[in-house]
C-alpha cells in the first residue's frame, strides 16, 4: 500500500523586542544567569504583567503579511502546567482568540507553487532555564530566568505539506518573511526560531488524517528534513509491520539522528487554559490594523516580481536572490552603486556564494560589500582586467576587503591591452607549435581555441583575450 | 494611658496639623493600646514599632515644615496592612507556612500610595491563609478574637485588620475583599468596610487569590475616614493593566449631602424566610430611619441571587488553583526536602498549605479540567453575566440598593470550621457584589441583644462610590452606633 505523509508545523519565533513581553526586563541575548529578571520574571506573590504593545504590533504584522484576518477582539489564556523554569506555574498564552487567524503562504518547490495554510498566530511568554551541573559533593539544578517572558509567537501551520522538502521550504519563507518584517531574528541555533512538527501518514487517497506524533526540539533546517524523515520512515515501516500508530510525543535526538517518545496520549498535559484575569482582553481597531498594514516593508514576492520586471534578470535568479532578506538587500546595494544585474546576480550565485560556503558562513555573516564587487566589475568593463583574472581578484578582495583597482596594482594583474605585446605573444606562439599551425591552416579551426590558450598562458593570463584571438585570426590568415 | 489611638483620621490630622499633638505621640499611643490588648486580639502578624516610629519621626518634620495646610492626609497616620499586601523589607506571609519567611523585595502599589502620603505602619494584620475565609480561623498562624466577644470571631478573611480597627489598635486598616472579606469582618466588628469597584484600586502587591474579584479596600472607624483612605488609594496604575483609567473624584466632598429623594432599592431575594430576626430587625429599622431622611424604598429583583455562591466558589477557586501554584518551593517560601522534584513539590505544598487552601485549589483544578471546563468554568462565566446584569437593571430604577452586610453577627470560634458549606455561606449577601463589580460598603446598624454588632450594606453602580459615601454618612450620622465601643 502506498501512503501519503500529512505534516503541519507550529512554528516559534522570538520577537526582536528590547524588552520582555509582561515586564521591562532586557531581552539581550547572552547575559549572566538571572541577571536580567526582576519580580516580575520571578513570579513573585503579588505581581502582575503588563502587555508590551510592541508584541501586539509584531504579532499583527506578522498577521497582516501571511495573508491572516487580525482579530479585533482577542485574549490571553493561562496554561497550567509546574515546572522549576515556569516561575508562575503558568505560561500566559493565547488559547480562544488569537491575534490572528485563517492566513496562507506560497511556497515554491520545483518550480510549482504550493499555498499552505496558516491556522493561527499567537503571543506567549517564553519560560526560562533549567541548567543542571555536578559539583562536588552532590548534584544541583539550577534555573536561570533571563529568558523567562522573552516574546515569542507561535505560528501554526494546517496539515498542508506533504513532504520534508515541503515542510522545508516553508520554514525557510517563513523565515525570510518573519526577518523581512524585522520581527524575528530567524536564528535556529540560538533559539529565537524553533518548531515542533505534527507528522501522520494515511494510505493514498484517504481523506481522514491518519493518528499524527508531534515532533519536538528541531533547531535547524537540517534536522527539519532529518527528523521527519526518519518519523516518515519509522511510521511507514510500524503500519507495513502490520502495527498501528500511537499517539505521542517524540523528541528529535539530533546526535543519534533518531526520534524518541518522550510522552504518550495518557500522560499528556492538561494544562487547563481558562481566560487570563490579570490581563484585559485587547480591542484592536480597523485604524490601528491599516496604519500597521501600510508600514509593512516589501516583501519576498513583491520583491522577486520586482527584481524579475525591473531588472531583466531570469525567475531562477529572482526566486535565489529574495530568499533571503540579506542576499537581496546586498544585490540592490549593488545594483544602486552602478553594477549591471545581471552580472551582480551571476557573480553572488557563483563566486560569492562559493567562498561563503568554503567558510561555512550564512550570507548574514558575510562581511564583503557589495562596494567591493562593483569596483571589480568596472575593471572588466573598462578591460583593465579580464574575466578570467577577476576571479583570482574576486578572492582576493573577498579575503582582504581591499579595493579591486589596488589588488590588481599589487599583483601586476592589469590586462594587456598593448597591441605591440600581444603580438610578440601571437607570435612566438605561432613560431613554437608549427604542427598546430599547419593543421589550422589545412582547416582543423578549432585548433585556434589551443592557440589562443598557449598566449594566454605565456601572458599568465593578462592578455586580452578578444585581442588575442583577433590578432592570432590575423597572423594565421597572412 | 492617653487616649490618642480612639482618634479617627480626621480627627487626628487635625490635631497634628494644629501641632496639639505629634505623630511620635500618636503613635506611642496606639502601641501602648496594642501592648494592652494584642495578647487578646490577636490582629496582627508582624508588628513594626521600629519602622512606625522612624515613619512618624519623618511625618513630624514634614508637619513642623508644612503645619496646618499643605500636608497630605495620611500624614503620620498609623495604618494597619492586611498581610497579603506586598511592603518591601517587611514580612509578607498571606497568613500561610508557606510564606512565613517571605519577605517582599517590591511595594505594593496601594502601601506605595499611602507611604508618599505619610503614613505609618502599625504592622501587618492576621487573615485567613491567602484570603480564603470567614473567621480568621484559616489562618496558618492564629485565630483573631471578635474584641466585643472574645470567644467569637472577627469575621474575614480581612478579620485582623477589622478587629485592629475595632480595638482602637490602629487608626484604620486596609483589607481585601474577594466575596466580602473586608465588609463581613467590618460587619460583624462594628466598623466601617468598603469594597470598591473592581478597578478603582490597583491590585499590583496584593498577593492574588481571585484575580478577576480581589479588590483593596478601607477598614476604617466612620464614613469619613473611608473616604479620605480611598482618596489616597484609588486610581489607575501603570502596572495593573485592569485598573480602570477614570478619574478619582475627591470622595469626601459628597459628605454631609441631603439624601432627600435618593431612591433606595430593597432587593427582595436578601430578605427571606429563616432569615437571623435581630438582623432582620436592624436592617429594617436602618430603612426606616434612611426614609426618615428622605430615601425612597423601592422593592427590586436581583433574580440571580440564589446562584450567586455557587459561581463564586466555581469563579475564585478556579483563579485561586493557578495563582497559587506558583508556591512550589523552588524561588522563595518553604522548601519542604524530596527526593526527587515531584516529591519536592508535593511535599511543598502538602505542608505549606492549609486544609481550606487544599480544598479550594482541588475545587478549582477540577472545574478547569478537560471534560468539565465548559461545564463548571464556562457555565460560571454565563452565570456572572447575568448577575451583572441584574445589578445594572436593578440601577435603573434605583440609587443605591440596601442589604444586610452579613446573615449573622459573629459567631463562636470553632462553630463552623467542621462544616465548610456553612462557612461559606457567610458571604451570601456579599459574594453577588464582586461578582458583579460593583462598590458596596458596611456600616454598623445595630447590635443583637448578645450586644454583637451589625452591619448594613449600600450596594452601588459602577465607579458611584460617592453616592455609597453619601448615603452612608447620612446614616451614620443620624445614628450612635459607631460611639459605642467595645469593653476590652
Amino acid at each position: 500500500m502506498k501512503y501519503e505523509t500529512v505534516i503541519g508545523l507550529e512554528v516559534h519565533a522570538q520577537l526582536l523586542t528590547e524588552t520582555k513581553i509582561f515586564c521591562g526586563c532586557s531581552t539581550k541575548f547572552g547575559a549572566g544567569p538571572n541577571t536580567q529578571s526582576c519580580q516580575i520574571c520571578i513570579g513573585m506573590p503579588g505581581v502582575l504583567p503588563v502587555l508590551n504593545k510592541k508584541v501586539l504590533e509584531f504579532a499583527i504584522k506578522t498577521g497582516l503579511a501571511v495573508n491572516c484576518s487580525v482579530s479585533r477582539y482577542s485574549r490571553f489564556a493561562r496554561k497550567n502546567y509546574f515546572y522549576p523554569d515556569l516561575p508562575k506555574g503558568y505560561q500566559i498564552s493565547q488559547f480562544e482568540l488569537p491575534i490572528c487567524e485563517h492566513g496562507h503562504l506560497d511556497i515554491v518547490l520545483d518550480g510549482a507553487v504550493k499555498k499552505i495554510g496558516i491556522t493561527r498566530i499567537h503571543m506567549e511568554e517564553d519560560a526560562g532555564k533549567n541548567i543542571h551541573e555536578s559539583a562536588s559533593g552532590g548534584n544541583y539544578s539550577f534555573v536561570d530566568l533571563n529568558r523567562a517572558g522573552v516574546p515569542l509567537m507561535e505560528i501554526v501551520s494546517e496539515p498542508d505539506m506533504r513532504s520534508p522538502q515541503e515542510a522545508v521550504e516553508y520554514m525557510k519563507k517563513l523565515r525570510n518573511i518573519l526577518r523581512y518584517l524585522g520581527v524575528c531574528d530567524g536564528n535556529m541555533e540560538q533559539g529565537s526560531l524553533r518548531c515542533d512538527a505534527n507528522v501522520s501518514l494515511r494510505p493514498d487517497g484517504r481523506k481522514e488524517l491518519g493518528t499524527k506524533v508531534e515532533i519536538k526540539n528541531i533547531n535547524s533546517f537540517k534536522f527539519v528534513e532529518k527528523a521527519l524523515e526518519y518519523e516518515i520512515m519509522r511510521q511507514l515501516k510500524v503500519l507495513e509491520d502490520g502495527g498501528r500508530i500511537i499517539q505521542e510525543t517524540r523528541l528529535w535526538d539530533s546526535v543519534r539522528n533518531v526520534t524518541e517518545s518522550m510522552r504518550g496520549k495518557e500522560e499528556a498535559h492538561d494544562y487547563r487554559y481558562f481566560p487570563e484575569p490579570d490581563l484585559v482582553p485587547m480591542a484592536v481597531d480597523q485604524t490601528s490594523i491599516d496604519n500597521i498594514r501600510s508600514s509593512l516593508p516589501e516583501l519576498p514576492d513583491k520583491r522577486r516580481e520586482r527584481f524579475i520586471s525591473a531588472f531583466g534578470i531570469p525567475e531562477q535568479d529572482a526566486d535565489l536572490l529574495t530568499s533571503e532578506k540579506s542576499v537581496a538587500d546586498w544585490f540592490e546595494e549593488a545594483i544602486d552603486l552602478g553594477g549591471q544585474p545581471k552580472d551582480v546576480s551571476n557573480w553572488i550565485k557563483g563566486e560569492l556564494m562559493k567562498l561563503l560556503n568554503e567558510e561555512g558562513k550564512t550570507f548574514d555573516e558575510c562581511l564583503f560589500r557589495p562596494s567591493g564587487l562593483v569596483g571589480m566589475l568596472k575593471l572588466i568593463d573598462n578591460r583593465t582586467i579580464s574575466g578570467k583574472i577577476a576571479k583570482t581578484v574576486f578572492e582576493e578582495i573577498y579575503r582582504t576587503g581591499k579595493d579591486a583597482e589596488v589588488v590588481v596594482r599589487e599583483k601586476g594583474l592589469v590586462q594587456i591591452t598593448d597591441s605591440g605585446a600581444i603580438e610578440k605573444a601571437v607570435d612566438d606562439i605561432i613560431a613554437g607549435n608549427p604542427k598546430e599551425v599547419e593543421r589550422y591552416k589545412a582547416g582543423e579551426e578549432k585548433l585556434i581555441g589551443f592557440l589562443v590558450g598557449q598566449v594566454m598562458k605565456t601572458t599568465k593570463g593578462k592578455a586580452n583575450p578578444q585581442m588575442v584571438n583577433e590578432l592570432l585570426k590575423k597572423r594565421l590568415s597572412e | 494611658m492617653s487616649s490618642l489611638h480612639t482618634l479617627t483620621i480626621s480627627e487626628a490630622q487635625k490635631l497634628l496639623r494644629r501641632k496639639e499633638m505629634t505623630a511620635g505621640e500618636l503613635a506611642e499611643s496606639v502601641f501602648q493600646r496594642v501592648n494592652a490588648v494584642e495578647e487578646k486580639v490577636k490582629a496582627f502578624i508582624t508588628l513594626t514599632k521600629e519602622t512606625a516610629l522612624s515613619m512618624a519621626d519623618e511625618a513630624q518634620k514634614i508637619i513642623h515644615v508644612q503645619g496646618e495646610s499643605g500636608a497630605p492626609s495620611l500624614l503620620g497616620i498609623p495604618l494597619a496592612v492586611k498581610d497579603n499586601m506586598c511592603t518591601k523589607g517587611i514580612l509578607t506571609t498571606c497568613a500561610s507556612k508557606i510564606l512565613q519567611n517571605f519577605v517582599p523585595p517590591y511595594e505594593s502599589t496601594v502601601t506605595s500610595r499611602l507611604k508618599k502620603d505619610g503614613y505609618v505602619l502599625v504592622g501587618k494584620t492576621n487573615l485567613d491563609e491567602f484570603a480564603m475565609g470567614s473567621s480568621t480561623e484559616n489562618s496558618g498562624f492564629h485565630t483573631t478574637r471578635n474584641p466585643w466577644d472574645l470567644t467569637r470571631i472577627p469575621g474575614g478573611s480581612s478579620g485582623g485588620s477589622a478587629a485592629a480597627v475595632c480595638a482602637d489598635e490602629c487608626i484604620a486598616a486596609l483589607g481585601s475583599d474577594t466575596g466580602g472579606s473586608v465588609r463581613q469582618p467590618a460587619a460583624l466588628c462594628g466598623v466601617v468596610g468598603l469594597k470598591p469597584t473592581y478597578g478603582r484600586v490597583s491590585r499590583y502587591g496584593l498577593v492574588a487569590y481571585a484575580s478577576s474579584l480581589d479588590q483593596i479596600g478601607p477598614i476604617t472607624k466612620d464614613v469619613r475616614d473611608s473616604a479620605i483612605l480611598l482618596n489616597v488609594i484609588a486610581g489607575h496604575d501603570p502596572a495593573d493593566s485592569t485598573s480602570a483609567p477614570v478619574p478619582v473624584p475627591d470622595f469626601t466632598k459628597v459628605l454631609g449631602r441631603d439624601i432627600k429623594g435618593m431612591k433606595l432599592g430593597i432587593p427582595k431575594e436578601y430578605f427571606i424566610e429563616g432569615m437571623d430576626k435581630e438582623v432582620e430587625h436592624s436592617v429594617k429599622k436602618a430603612i426606616a430611619t434612611l426614609e426618615s431622611l428622605g430615601a425612597i424604598p423601592v422593592e427590586v429583583s436581583l433574580p440571580h441571587t440564589g446562584y450567586a455562591v455557587a459561581t463564586y466558589y466555581v469563579l475564585a477557586t478556579s483563579e485561586a488553583s493557578s495563582n497559587l501554584a506558583r508556591y512550589d518551593g523552588v524561588k522563595y517560601g518553604l522548601r519542604a526536602g524530596g527526593k526527587d522534584l515531584m516529591d519536592m513539590y508535593m511535599s511543598t505544598r502538602a505542608q505549606g498549605f492549609g486544609a481550606e487552601i487544599k480544598r479550594r485549589i482541588m475545587l478549582g483544578t477540577y472545574a478547569l479540567s478537560s471534560g468539565y471546563y465548559e461545564a463548571y468554568y464556562k457555565k460560571a462565566q454565563r452565570v456572572r453575566t447575568l448577575i451583572k446584569k441584574d445589578f445594572e437593571e436593578a440601577f435603573t430604577k434605583v440609587d443605591i440598593i440596601v442589604t444586610p452586610t452579613a446573615p449573622t453577627a459573629a459567631f463562636k470560634v470553632g462553630e463552623k470550621t467542621a462544616d465548610p458549606l456553612q462557612m461559606y455561606l457567610s458571604d451570601i449577601f456579599t459574594i453577588s457584589v464582586n461578582l458583579a463589580g460593583v462598590p458596596a460598603i458596611s456600616v454598623p446598624c445595630g447590635f443583637t441583644s448578645e450586644g454583637l454588632p451589625v452591619g448594613l450594606q449600600f450596594i452601588g453602580k459602577h465607579f458611584d462610590e460617592e453616592s455609597i459615601f453619601k448615603i452612608a454618612y447620612a446614616y451614620e450620622q443620624t445614628t450612635d452606633w459607631r460611639k459605642r465601643r467595645p469593653a476590652l
